[in-house]
């Protein structure tokens, strides 16, 4: 296999870049770096369970940046347990919860749900455990009529999505919640709102969920720190070993220096909360319809209006194939992720995209682009200019092939 | 074993992709075969044009409608098989396919594999729709590459009905 270097070269360099993969990578602003610095190199770098007064000092720090983190979801800053990554929170939901809980043996989860929660509630059917899978509606809408009649006495918890992370669709929270309390209040309640922090509005001392997972990287603040929040009362067990600390979930080192980008990246997009989904509601409209207009043989891929994240783009062009548009983007400069089955390991399209009623070849030729408050109008527009030649290059490759 | 996933592309891959040598319909083609499917997103149709005479391929192209590595894989094919007899093009293998592209990592090696078998078919195509015999060295039995082609065209059948198309 010859070097990556090569490849690189062999690649070049567009002229222009624009970074719209937010969904599979993220970075962080300047002013995130700058406030966790001083964390790696000065001060509170102790472990705040430590008794000491570089620990205690470092405990103090911990105590207010968690503060800082639940505001926003209007939460007590008891009830956020931190992790390392939305996967590792969506892990503890439902295998903590389980461990718990061990007389009621059932598990309904959405069929749009993020992989770490798929493949955890199904990782559970070895312990005997049942899932069912709840179908959503073609715009990607769990169903919750089907939720009413899944619900049990054997039913340990109902994980439904906040935000679906790939098509952009508004779930019915709210309305599913109720469902399931009016049921049965035993019945817990989880929801991954990793797509929806920051995007929309969610006020855990309303919407009474029992637990909801949400990451620092989503609101580009650093990879490697994340939140679960636990409603009071509830307990989980911890999903792995390790030596007593503060998070009693998450048995580690505490890093500070993560904690404090993460609160950082919190007050950059919560302060603006306003005015950073005008902007991105503003690029996406203007991105989405742009390339359905002036791109023959493309279809939106989720709802629109309300209903769809603010920052969510994507959108299906018939007789590409999307590995291979991702890779002419990525020539041009342009950097988004597809669904189609050549860019996964496992050579099946984007479970989301199937789950809604694509055909597999329109699932294929989906690409995934995101925008957030670092994106520019002035970007979005070299994206509407270039992605014409990008889809006509794919296609003539494609040529006569019936798709 | 290697926690770290392969790295997808050698630069040679990217090349082919960006200049893709022999690509398109070939109008006047001796014999068009086709191997894969959309619905698995990976489909390519092969073009040969033979000096019957000689049995020696004397242009060939192909259309793709796959990823990077599947176009690159035709593309390679193409150029690996121009001015050769139909017995020496029959017996490229994907493994010669993945060596000239400077390695195909393992989840992509069907890429080469479905190239090889679409060639495969129209080689076979031609022997029995064209000249109505067959050669001695051409085996009665499906090769490992078209049963390839076969295996992911199943595959996108069990697609179809598993979504009801």
């Amino acid at each position: 296999m010859s070097n990556v270097e090569d490849l690189l070269e062999q690649h070049g360099k567009a002229i222009k870049e624009v970074y719209l993969d937010w969904e599979n990578g993220t970075r962080i602003e300047e002013e995130v770096l700058e406030t966790m610095k001083p964390f790696y190199l000065e001060k509170q770098f102790g472990n705040p369970a430590i008794t000491h007064r570089v620990g205690w000092e470092t405990y103090d720090f911990y105590v207010k940046a968690k503060s800082a983190i639940a505001k926003p979801l209007n939460a007590d800053p008891q009830s956020i347990a931190l992790t390392h990554s939305f996967t590792e929170s969506n892990n503890l939901a439902i295998k903590g919860l389980a461990k718990m809980n061990k007389k009621r043996k059932k598990i309904i989860v959405s069929e749009v749900e993020h992989l770490s929660v798929i493949h955890t509630a199904k990782s559970m059917f070895k312990e005997d455990y049942k899932v069912k899978i709840l179908p959503v509606s073609n715009d990607g809408t769990v169903n919750v009529d089907i939720l009413q009649e899944e619900l049990d006495d054997e039913t340990l918890l109902v994980s439904i999505q906040s935000i679906n992370h790939e098509i952009g669709t508004v779930q019915p929270v709210k309305e599913a919640l109720e469902i399931v309390k009016d049921f049965d209040e035993k019945i817990f309640f989880h929801t991954d709102a990793t797509s929806a922090f920051g995007r929309i509005p969610l006020d855990l001392s309303k919407l009474e969920v029992d637990l909801a997972s949400f990451s620092s990287n989503r609101i580009l603040g650093p990879k490697g720190i994340a939140g679960l929040y636990i409603k009071d009362g509830i307990k989980l067990k911890s999903i792995y070993e390790g030596q007593l600390s503060v998070e009693i979930l998450s048995p580690d080192v505490e890093n500070p220096a993560l904690l404090a980008g993460f609160a950082k990246a919190v007050e950059l997009q919560f302060s603006q909360f306003d005015e950073i989904k005008a902007h991105t509601t503003k690029l996406r409209d203007k991105l989405m319809y742009g390339l359905h207009t002036s791109i023959e043989r493309t279809d939106v891929n989720g709802p629109a209006g309300k209903r769809r994240a603010p920052d969510n783009i994507n959108v299906s062009f018939l007789g590409c194939e999307g590995e291979a548009l991702t890779v002419e983007s990525s020539m041009n400069g342009i950097y988004a992720s597809s669904g189609s089955a050549c860019t996964s390991r496992v050579l099946m399209p984007s479970h989301i995209l199937t789950a809604i009623g694509r055909k597999p070849e329109e699932a294929h030729g989906s690409l995934l682009m995101k925008v957030n408050r670092l994106n520019t109008e002035e970007e979005i527009n070299y994206v509407l200019e270039t992605m014409p030649k990008v889809v006509d290059r794919i296609r003539s490759i494609t040529g006569g092939i019936q798709i | 074993m290697s926690s770290r996933i392969p790295l997808p592309y050698a630069p040679r891959v990217l090349e082919l992709f960006q200049n893709p040598q022999n690509l398109g319909r070939m109008e006047d083609a001796t014999i068009v075969s086709s191997a894969g499917s959309p619905a698995c997103g990976d489909m390519i149709a092969f073009y040969l044009l033979i000096d019957e005479k000689s049995e020696v391929i004397t242009k060939s192209s192909f259309e793709s409608y796959g990823c990077a590595s599947n176009i690159a894989a035709a593309s390679q094919l193409t150029i690996m098989i121009e001015n050769k007899s139909l017995k020496e093009a029959w017996d490229f293998t994907w493994a010669d396919v993945s060596e000239a592209l400077g390695g195909l990592p393992s989840v992509k090696t069907h890429c080469g594999s479905l190239a090889v078998g679409a060639l495969r078919r129209a080689i076979r195509a031609y022997y029995k729709e064209i000249k109505n015999s067959k050669p001695e060295w051409l085996p009665s039995d499906l090769s490992k590459d078209e049963k390839h082609a076969l295996e992911e065209e199943a595959l996108a059948d069990k697609l179809k009905k598993k979504y009801k198309l």
